[in-house]
């Protein structure tokens, strides 16, 4: 009863959102910005095209590689200065500061770097998702009841086994939550890095919609997008919860 | 400054000096990297001159205001949200996903709406900054204590002045918290839509130096930005933790 209460209400903003299109597509013209009924009939053309399946494998090649580096090097950060007091009080601001900065500002070095590559947009992708996970994961740590590890000591655990049968089943609920930060901002990352220079992922196409003032494309390619970012943060959101619950 | 303080000044000025020496030595190519010293001259020279004025005045001129529109607006629709129960259940799930989304993508949007002008920049930074207000100040209201309500009721004030003398103030570091999110929001939004197309701007001048390969320019405006980022950030952050601890909220 609440649930569908809950739902109906959610599907009255979707619909009050769409509405707010049509009225600003009223306002500004079909040139500026397509109605909602367009758009989606054009997605629907859109999707099964090899252009958008070419540029949409392009993105998901480069978020994956970028969200392994960003997982992996996040965590072994996040471990190594939740675990180490010392380098976890050092690095923290450092870390903080790094994390509020306009990363797009950097974008130039890394081409500078790697060239227009592949690996110059998973470099940034990473640079945008590495922090959060770092961060939530060595708070996660640190809010571990000290009594759990001082039971590791007394049975003489190896570093690893504290690790794995202490360290991430305790901290796994807020490790998720700085997974999914650093899965939204990776995205991001990636996105940007397209949007400012590449010839081709969905961060071109809509860059190269815009200039070529096609505007239903745009939209389209932004409304797979949030989708995209919207069902996974989701799933992530529901997979936290439950842990949550677990503990 | 404590040990752990200097221990930081240390590293930091370890790092760069290690920077400054693999650029001297020849280890990274001038063409990628300059030194630090170099950086830090080019700026200077930059800021002396005084070419940069008009940029800098636009660029941040536009942040700052997106802010302020971002914080009135935002406190605005969180009392009224916050009023409304339902309205605000019904909106949980988009400000859950509100900041998961890459909402940037909009931004091509927007420029096709308003052109290529100010406009379009202004909301990009207004649209990522407002929804963190918007988040804090329902936080915020949450934790005001009933009793203050109560206080309201007996004194006959008007919702308006229930908020502006009761809620705002006992909202207030929950606030901040948000109007340090909108900040370094704003400041994120502006930049990176200059960066990608922008008439004009800070941004845009740092794109264009990566263009012309002016690396000294291009270098010297990205130090400037760090370290207006960074001053900006600590500053609010030493402002939240003062704020927090004598409200009794503090984080450990």
């Amino acid at each position: 009863m609440m649930a569908t209460r809950r739902a109906a209400d959610t599907l009255i903003i979707v619909m009050v959102m769409l509405l707010a299109w049509q009225a600003l597509h009223g306002m500004v013209g079909a040139t500026a910005l397509p109605a909602p009924v367009p758009t989606l009939a054009y997605l629907a053309r859109f999707i099964p095209t090899a252009r958008f399946a070419e540029n949409a494998g392009a993105t998901l090649i480069c978020f994956a590689e970028a969200l392994v580096v960003s997982y992996a090097v996040g965590l072994a950060i996040g471990v190594w200065m939740g675990l180490h007091r010392m380098s976890g009080a050092v690095g923290e601001p450092i870390l903080v500061a790094l994390y509020s900065l306009p990363k797009i500002t950097l974008y130039p070095v890394v081409l500078l770097i790697f060239g227009l590559s592949l690996s110059g947009r998973v470099t940034f992708g990473a640079m945008h998702g590495i922090l959060p996970v770092a961060l939530l994961t060595m708070s996660a740590i640190r809010n571990i009841p000290p009594v759990y590890l001082k039971s590791a000591r007394t049975l003489h655990l190896s570093t690893t086994q504290v690790i794995f049968t202490i360290l991430f089943p305790a901290a796994l609920p807020e490790i998720v939550a700085g997974l999914r930060i650093g899965f939204s901002l990776t995205l991001l990352g990636v996105l940007l890095a397209e949007m400012f220079a590449a010839k081709h992922g969905m961060g071109f196409l809509i860059v190269n919609a815009m200039q070529l003032l096609q505007t239903e494309e745009m939209l389209t390619v932004a409304i797979v997008l949030f989708c995209f970012a919207a069902l996974a943060n989701a799933s992530l959101l529901a997979a936290e919860h439950r842990l949550h619950r677990r503990v | 400054m404590t040990r752990v303080g200097w221990i930081r000044l240390v590293v930091i000025v370890t790092a760069i000096a290690l920077l400054e020496a693999t650029c001297r030595l020849g280890l990274i190519d001038a063409r990628v990297v300059i030194p630090p010293s170099e950086m830090a001259a080019a700026l200077f020279r930059l800021l002396v001159s005084g070419q940069l004025n008009g940029v800098m005045a636009r660029t941040f001129g536009i942040v700052i205001l997106a802010v302020v529109l971002a914080v009135i607006l935002g406190f605005a629709l969180g009392l009224v949200i916050h009023a409304l129960p339902r309205v605000r259940e019904a909106l949980d799930p988009f400000f859950a996903t509100y900041y998961a989304v890459p909402i940037f993508i909009f931004y091509p949007v927007m420029v096709a709406i308003f052109g290529l002008s100010v406009i379009p920049i202004l909301l990009m930074g207004v649209a990522t900054a407002i929804v963190a207000m918007v988040i804090a100040t329902l936080n915020g209201l949450d934790r005001v204590p009933r009793v203050l309500t109560k206080v309201a009721r007996v004194h006959r004030m008007g919702r308006l002045e229930t908020a502006l003398r009761l809620k705002l103030p006992a909202a207030a570091p929950h606030l901040f918290t948000g109007v340090k999110l909108a900040v370094s929001y704003g400041f994120i939004a502006v930049i990176a839509s200059e960066f990608i197309l922008a008439p004009a701007g800070l941004g845009r001048v740092i794109s264009d130096a990566y263009s012309d390969f002016d690396n000294p320019r291009m270098y010297a405006l990205m130090l400037l930005l760090v370290i207006v980022a960074t001053a900006v950030n600590m500053v609010l952050h030493a402002f939240d933790q003062r704020w927090a601890e004598r409200r009794g909220i503090a984080k450990p």
